[in-house]
């Protein structure tokens, strides 16, 4: 079995990667640090034959769920937060347009376009961690990328602002 | 559409993909993001008892050395020669494949054996891990540490020291499978004829600690 520091090396990027396209940059971290940790206590269990990134994306996707239901019982009315700008000021940054664009999503949508685009699962595996059928998985992530094409990037004012 | 780093094309998410460039202004790779992650990640691990090795490199005048330690204590010292991928492979292996790049569990250790190479240090004064050594070597092992600095002792005269004189080739093995070099001192163990003999950190490893030792 390899050391976990590899497991960590090899892959952390692309769970982050997830975890922003699924969460946005607020709550990415924290669902990385929790996925991570959980992975670490249950590693020596994995048995040798197992498809690590599908199991890491399956904690991951566990870790999402739980942080957004914590994200939703904050007392934040969401109304009154302004827009969020972009960290880098870059209009275009990720954690601008890209992360409005993907919050828009349904979050089955969101989910299978990280998990088959980001995270490279194929559908069957997809279908595994979030329910329902290979062939469903394949839509949500199809119906998924066809959303964005309309709303990201032209939906950006020259301010630098979505709406 | 700008693209903010030369990444996206490595992935799925590559023109010639469904996806196309979507994806492109969320980046691949984040090292900052992720160095701050890996250092939560181990601190985490540390706070509740499931980072099983910690370990870290150190540049010295011997080269690099993997410094490794369990919650008992340093378990494994090896040099660059040793090969640091394989070693940690083996502590996966022999201990917990609960392994981290974690510096901090070796502070103590590091600025320890940094003092010795300054020429700083004589002893060292760490809690040790043994659990890599067994039996008669184990036994060789812990006779070493009498062994004083600047101070060698010969092969035959190890094997009488530890009860068995005529283990000398024993005492060579004990000595080359060492788990904890440079902390516990095989280096000074060395041919009758005073030469230095064999070393698992090779021989140019051996002589610095020697003239590092004997010029103090």
């Amino acid at each position: 079995m390899q050391p976990f520091e590899q497991i960590v090396a090899g892959h952390g990027a692309m769970v982050l990667r997830v975890c922003r396209a699924v969460l946005g940059p607020d709550d990415a971290e924290d669902a990385w640090s929790e996925t991570f940790l959980s992975a670490l206590k249950a590693y020596p269990e994995l048995p040798p034959d197992a498809n690590v990134e599908a199991w890491l994306v399956t904690i991951a996707h566990r870790k999402a769920i739980d942080v957004t239901r914590a994200a939703a019982r904050r007392p934040t009315p969401v109304e009154t937060v302004p827009e969020r700008v972009s960290r880098t000021g870059r209009p275009d940054d990720w954690d601008g347009d890209l992360w409005n664009a993907l919050r828009a999503l349904p979050a089955r949508q969101r989910q299978a376009v990280a998990y088959h685009y980001l995270a490279g699962l194929p559908y069957k595996e997809i279908a595994a961690i979030s329910g329902g059928s290979a062939d469903a998985a394949r839509r949500a992530a199809a119906d998924g990328i066809k959303n964005l094409r309309t709303t990201y990037p032209r939906v950006i004012d020259p301010m630098g602002a979505t709406r | 559409m700008m693209t903010t780093s030369a990444s996206a094309s490595a992935s799925g998410s590559g023109s010639g993909s469904p996806a196309g460039h979507l994806f492109d202004t969320l980046p691949e790779q984040d090292a900052p993001a992720l160095e701050r992650l890996r250092e939560r990640l181990s601190a985490q691990a540390q706070r509740e008892g499931v980072l099983d090795v910690a370990y870290r490199t150190l540049a010295t005048p011997a080269g690099d050395l993997l410094l490794a330690a369990t919650e008992q204590g340093l378990v494994k010292v090896a040099f660059a020669v040793q090969d640091h991928d394989r070693v940690l492979q083996q502590l996966a292996g022999a201990i917990s494949p609960r392994v981290l790049s974690s510096p901090k569990r070796l502070d103590e250790t590091s600025r320890q054996i940094e003092e010795y190479f300054a020429g700083e240090r004589t002893r060292f004064e760490l809690t040790l891990d043994w659990r890599l050594s067994k039996g008669f070597r184990r036994e060789v092992l812990a006779h070493l540490q009498d062994i004083g600095y600047g101070r060698t002792e010969s092969y035959a005269q190890v094997a009488a020291a530890s009860g068995r004189p005529r283990a000398v080739r024993a005492v060579g093995t004990a000595c080359a499978t060492n788990p904890l070099p440079v902390v516990v001192p095989c280096h000074r163990v060395v041919r009758s004829d005073g030469s230095a003999g064999g070393y698992a950190g090779g021989a140019d490893a051996k002589r610095v600690l020697l003239s590092l030792e004997t010029a103090a």
